[in-house]
């Protein structure tokens, strides 16, 4: 069965090493924080200005002067830190951030990502994420694997305007995880019950298959 | 001490005339200066380019001077939320650039600092990069980007004194400390204004000589945009 948004923020959590500082982008990488594997620690960065990011403030608790980069109210934990935009995004460019994840509406087999605008519809901006593709050395990117249309957002080539070029380093979805490598996408895991059939069905790009494909270990 | 204290806002945004290009912090609507904003709805300037993050939401921050129409044209780095501003936008009323966030923090910056332009690799490939100049350094490709030029910029602090020293209070900072002496004039609006000597100077985060003009707000609404809380 595909996975839901919980399960891919669970798949994805799987990546946190220890003393990895992470960015995460609105969505569902926002819920990859409730997922963080035992035994490790890691702070997240939100590039509005704070390192050591905490979980929703209690009712009655929220302070409208500290929130996220999805402008919702959080609170902080022991350690953190606030800092102005031109040193958050120093914190960024300068690759002193680990790990970006983000959402994307397409990605290709190069690591282009294209996630910021639709012509023709409305455009909300890219907010940081052209500087997290650009800078960050890991991203993963955290998405449906077709749009509402049915059609595959894992791509030969992008279509709409990008946000960054060859950058992204894996893409976990509801039904694979596949990573990017210099002759493609590489298929390295599938959602449980999911058949790589359907997988290749489901995927526009070439996949390169090596041997047995593992189905994701969730809880 | 060089005083900078003036007694209102009124007497702060002095000088600011149809067609500047005015910086404003704040991300979202944290940390706008609530006060300037409703002075300039007041003395209908028009004909703004405003430099900010992001443009308000339709009835609270920039999205008042985009009702009364009074801005030209918005810099900023996300413009969602704001059905007013997407109206004006896709009638051609208002003209948008949009670029990335670290870019306009480092431009402000740049601006600030006396650095006439400098290279990112945000945007490289993409359509923020056309038309600029792109170059290579340690095998990575770069865009040129610009200083801004401004006229007045306008940022809200937490507190400050009357020597124009700043000190800002959670992700209210922001926009704020890269948007301070950007511009020609720059004028603080504080939640607290003390008198020069209170404040500690280990703990102050901008310097006076930054501001040209501060003084002390009212009635801070502090909208919260995305309530968000967990259950006890």
């Amino acid at each position: 069965m595909a996975l839901d948004k919980i399960g891919i923020a669970k798949r994805i959590a799987q990546e946190l090493k220890d003393r990895y500082f992470v960015n995460l982008g609105i969505g569902i990488p926002t819920l990859v924080a409730n997922y963080i594997p035992k035994g490790i620690d890691v702070e997240f960065q939100s590039e509005n200005g704070v390192l050591g990011m905490g979980p929703f403030p209690f009712e009655g608790e929220e302070d409208a002067d500290i929130i996220n980069a999805g402008k919702q109210t959080i609170t902080t934990l022991p350690g953190a830190s606030f800092f102005d935009s031109s040193l958050s995004f120093g914190m960024i460019r300068g690759q002193h951030v680990d790990l970006t994840i983000l959402g994307a509406m397409e990605v290709a087999e190069n690591g282009d990502i294209a996630n910021w605008k639709i012509p023709g519809k409305m455009v909300k901006g890219m907010g940081g994420a052209m500087d997290l593709v650009a800078s960050a050395e890991n991203i993963i990117v955290a998405m449906m694997h077709v749009n509402k249309a049915g059609q595959s957002k894992i791509l030969k080539k992008c279509t709409l305007p990008l946000t960054g070029v060859g950058c992204v380093k894996k893409v976990v979805t509801e039904l694979a995880v596949l990573e990017v490598t210099p002759k493609g996408f590489k298929l390295l895991e599938r959602a449980p019950g999911v058949t790589v059939e359907h997988i290749i069905a489901s995927t526009e790009a070439e996949l390169i298959i090596e041997g047995e494909i593992p189905e994701m270990s969730i809880d | 001490m060089i005083n900078k204290k003036v007694t209102n806002v009124q007497e702060a945004l002095q000088g600011i005339e149809d067609g500047m290009t005015i910086m404003l912090g704040g991300f979202g609507l944290c940390g706008i200066p609530e006060n300037s904003i409703a002075e300039l709805v007041q003395k209908e300037t028009k004909l703004l380019t405003c430099i900010s993050n992001n443009a308000g939401v339709d009835d609270f921050g920039l999205g008042l001077l985009l009702h009364k129409k009074q801005i030209k044209k918005m810099i900023s780095s996300y413009v969602g939320e704001n059905a007013e501003f997407e109206r004006q936008m896709l009638s051609g009323e208002l003209d948008v650039e949009l670029i990335p966030q670290g870019t306009l923090a480092e431009r402000c910056r740049a601006a600030q600092a006396g650095i006439p332009a400098f290279f990112t690799p945000a945007g490289y490939g993409t359509e923020v990069a056309e038309g600029k100049e792109v170059r290579e350094f340690n095998g990575k490709m770069h865009v040129m980007e610009h200083a801004f030029n401004a006229d007045f910029a306008i940022v809200k602090a937490w507190k400050g004194d009357t020597a124009g020293n700043l000190i800002f209070k959670g992700t209210a900072r922001n926009f704020n400390p890269a948007m301070s002496g950007a511009a020609k004039i720059t004028v603080a609006e504080v939640e607290e204004l003390v008198e020069a000597g209170t404040l500690d100077p280990n703990q102050i985060h901008i310097p006076g000589i930054f501001i040209q003009r501060i003084f002390q707000g009212e009635k801070y609404e502090k909208r919260i945009e995305q309530r968000t809380v967990r259950n006890r």
